[in-house]
């Protein structure tokens, strides 16, 4: 525990901190300079209950038609101690994975036994290098002085006395090709699991670097249900996650600045107190933040040119509103000096605009 | 993006509605296009759910599929694709018109007319695109066998898909981006891709302004999806107990009404959006250019008409000669592309001023008479003077050319505080008095450009029997196996 603690905890007026999982902390990792977003989830604050009382509930569901086909496909490469699995990553790649060993960690105990035992079979497997495949493994770890416990539907085996990850994904890989996007947020959970992995194995007394940076992607083949498996570098995604993980216990930084007394209870004054932290809102955090739309309707209605996209900031010189850009086009403002650049660019553009459009702009 | 573009964003969130970005329209709207819209599985790379389609904007046709895990339902429901899909095909093509020969001597024709496609957005480029690869490798003979429709609808899919990636065809339109070419609204790209909420910005209903009409259209239960995918709640609470009716009682029609009837309620509001798309879009004047670039779009049709019977499907990955050609092309595509554009509307043009490689402004000075007596013969060098407030960066030497008319060229002799002077070379006639109206006269309002026309040439590679041994030797020919014809497409 960081002596923010009771600062933190003071921040969720009494509500228990919302359990991270792999998805949230690899979500941690998008859009760092968002004050706001670091604090409530430093504090676990539950962000969605927040935008639900806000009046910016998000729809975050998901069809059980994926989620069936999601849970089917696991299943299948997982059936019979992960013969599916074994196959494919010792005949489609190669790899000389020896005899192995199965534990399936699901079937007993509470959460804290869980890990005991992972934590105890990967010591004994660390100890002989027997390959071994760990289903349900649970591992920990320390999020913002929180501790998060994360269930790999993930299983670690020992190729070369070193364990590796093994992601399932059910999006399709069609030719060799699948969406960048699934395929970056499969990596950024990945790496989730390989950092806790490390940790545990340096808690364990052995060196971390017996986990290695490759995971293996398992995901279905073409438009059929058979497996394929490629191996992914998670190496840039690790040192992101890694420095993320850094800030989110420096938040002190932010606090400082914050009146004693803010809480983010759900009651009247939710709005003003969430409003209390700056936020840094784009138009992508709709894909990882459940407070997105109360941000996007704040970075609106006071003008915000980052709410049309970090790219229109940047094409404005970072000029961060939208009226003083106007102001700057139509030369109603006299700019300062290090504006000056932009404001001609802008009222050149402005006035190119207007020639083009026949005068009618 | 540049500021041109990012100022016109802050007028639409100023003036609470799109704003335009360009004078004309820059893509080809055929007569009766055919409207698509495709709906997927939710957890599936390409399982299709249901498509209307149709060339009539009051008749369309749904397609659906019950039970979209049966396969033989989906098969089935390719084969009724393919035949509607085909029969557009066929019906607009319009006549072969004879060409004068090629260089070499074989004949050429073009057809008239061309097959358009349109869908809600580029979501529905790529359903097409996968669609085409689950399909055009089956086999219709054999064990797996399929009807002969069905690889031919993958072909002609994978075909439209792939001249979408070509810079200004218009065989494959998104309504998104085509409406996003021509209009700026004040929200973020990744916003307008939600097709009611940028038709919100840009023709909000009476009584709302855009803000007002984009957020109404991200609500999913007013305004459901464009598609491919469906809205989470939809499949819950609405689809999956029809399609379990569907299953319960093994495939009653009236449990197959049912699930029809869920999927074109969620169809309905998008076809009705990419008409009134096409709506807005028409009522553009056409770009001068377009009609060249819809004529390369019929020829590339032509060919592939011409020799569908003899060829085989698309590779599923190019060899390396095909794929150095496709990137060749499309780089020569985009160049041509940007520049017809930026000659055929003043908007677009005003993006080359503002970066200093295009200029306009008002001729102060004109020498139309002046002769170059340099050389052995005299030649006709006419020079203008233009007074420009625009941040010129070209060089003296810089071979430019008229933006109101390309075939007038000059090149860049000075740029100073009175302006740009420019020496005429070419487009003045072919006596030592240019032709009247020819050279600007003082007073006169021009636009001269860097920017030309002619792409750069076309590239040589070598015949695929003679790829090189870098780039892997000559590939192998393509043989249909049974492997491709049982693939699974579950």
């Amino acid at each position: 525990m960081t002596d923010t603690a009771p600062a933190l905890d003071r921040l969720r007026a009494g509500a228990p901190p919302r359990n991270h999982d792999a998805r949230t902390i690899a979500a941690l990792t998008a859009n760092p300079g968002c004050a706001r977003r670091g604090l409530l989830d430093a504090a676990g604050v539950d962000k969605d209950a927040v935008a639900r009382h806000l009046g910016f509930g998000t729809p975050f569901g998901q069809s059980q038609f994926a989620i069936t086909r999601g849970n089917a496909f696991e299943a299948q490469v997982k059936a019979d101690g992960c013969a599916e699995l074994l196959a494919l990553l010792r005949d489609r790649l190669g790899l000389d994975v020896g005899e192995v060993g199965y534990d399936d960690l699901d079937d007993e105990g509470g959460r804290e036994f869980r890990h005991a035992r992972t934590r105890k079979l990967l010591a004994r497997a660390l100890d002989d290098a027997q390959g071994t495949l760990f289903d349900h493994p649970l591992l920990r770890l320390d999020i913002g002085g929180t501790p998060a416990y994360l269930e790999p539907d993930v299983i670690a085996f020992q190729l070369a006395g070193r364990f590796h990850v093994v992601e399932i994904k059910s999006f399709a890989v069609v030719d060799g090709q699948a969406e960048p996007e699934q395929v970056a947020a499969a990596a950024r959970q990945a790496a989730v699991y390989v950092l806790a992995l490390r940790e545990l194995v340096a808690d364990l007394g052995h060196d971390p670097q017996r986990v290695s940076h490759e995971v293996f992607l398992v995901c279905p083949e073409n438009f059929s249900n058979r497996p394929s498996a490629t191996p992914l570098d998670v190496r840039p995604q690790l040192a992101v996650l890694r420095r993320q993980l850094d800030r989110l216990t420096r938040v002190d930084a932010i606090l400082n600045g914050l009146p004693p007394d803010l809480s983010f209870a759900l009651d009247d004054g939710l709005g003003a107190a969430v409003r209390t932290v700056e936020a840094r809102y784009a138009p992508d955090c709709a894909a990882g933040c459940e407070l997105a739309y109360f941000c996007r309707d704040e970075a609106r209605a006071c003008g915000a040119t980052g709410a049309l996209g970090r790219g229109v900031r940047d094409d404005l010189g970072g000029v961060d509103t939208v009226e003083a850009a106007l102001d700057l086009a139509r030369g109603a403002a006299d700019p300062p000096a290090e504006l000056a650049e932009t404001a001609a660019l802008l009222r050149t553009a402005a006035r190119l605009r207007a020639e083009a459009l026949g005068g009618a702009a | 993006m540049s500021a041109l573009a990012a100022l016109a964003r802050l007028e639409a969130v100023d003036a609470r509605r799109a704003v335009p970005i360009a004078t004309v329209r820059h893509c080809h709207l055929a007569d009766a296009p055919l409207v698509l819209i495709p709906l997927r599985l939710a957890g599936e790379a390409a399982a299709p759910l249901a498509v209307m389609l149709g060339t009539d904007r009051a008749d369309p046709t749904l397609l659906a599929v019950p039970q979209p895990r049966n396969r033989d339902l989906r098969f089935a429901f390719a084969a009724e694709l393919a035949k509607v899909v085909l029969e557009h095909v066929e019906a607009s093509r319009g006549a072969a018109e004879e060409l004068p020969p090629a260089k070499d001597g074989t004949e050429r024709v073009r057809y008239t007319e061309a097959p358009q496609v349109i869908v809600p957005n580029t979501g529905g480029v790529a359903f097409l695109r996968l669609l085409g690869r689950s399909t055009r490798f089956r086999s219709t003979e054999g064990p797996h066998a399929v009807e002969p429709s069905v690889p031919a609808l993958g072909r002609w899919a994978t075909w439209f898909a792939e001249r979408h990636d070509r810079p200004g065809s218009s065989l494959l339109l998104a309504a998104t981006e085509a409406l996003r070419l021509h209009w700026a609204t004040g929200q973020s790209a990744l916003e307008d891709g939600n097709l009611a909420a940028l038709l919100g910005w840009i023709d909000p209903p009476d009584g709302l302004d855009g803000p007002a009409a984009a957020a109404r259209a991200e609500d999913p239960v007013r305004c459901p999806p464009a598609g491919p995918a469906t809205d989470p709640t939809f499949d819950n609470e609405v689809l999956a107990p029809a399609v379990a009716a569907y299953d319960a009682t093994d495939g009653d029609p009236r449990a197959e009404e049912r699930v029809r009837a869920a999927l074109a309620g969620q169809l309905t509001p998008t076809w009705d959006l990419v008409w009134h798309a096409m709506d807005l879009l028409r009522a553009l004047p056409e770009g001068a250019s377009v009609p060249r670039r819809w004529e390369r779009d019929r020829d590339a049709f032509t060919l592939f008409h011409q020799t569908f019977a003899e060829g085989v499907p698309q590779a599923r990955r190019d060899t390396a000669v095909a794929a150095a050609r496709r990137l060749h092309a499309l780089e020569r595509a985009q160049d041509a592309y940007d520049a017809q554009r930026a000659f055929d509307d003043p908007l677009v043009m005003a993006e080359h001023r503002l970066n200093g490689q295009a200029f306009g402004g008002v001729v102060t000075e004109a020498d139309p008479t002046r002769l170059d007596e340099s050389g052995k013969r005299p030649k006709l060098r006419p020079r203008v003077r233009v007074a420009t407030e625009d941040p010129v960066r070209l060089d003296a030497g810089t071979a430019v050319c008229s933006a109101e008319r390309p075939a007038l060229k000059g090149r860049i002799v000075e740029y100073g505080t009175g302006g740009v002077l420019v020496e005429l070379t070419g487009g003045l006639g072919r006596k030592l008095v240019p032709e009247p109206g020819t050279v600007p006269a003082p007073g006169d309002r021009v636009c001269f450009t860097s920017l030309t026309d002619a792409s750069f040439g076309p590239a040589r590679f070598p015949e695929r029997e003679d790829t090189p041994w870098t780039h892997g030797g000559p590939p192998a020919e393509y043989v249909p196996s049974d492997a491709d014809a049982a693939e699974e497409w579950s």
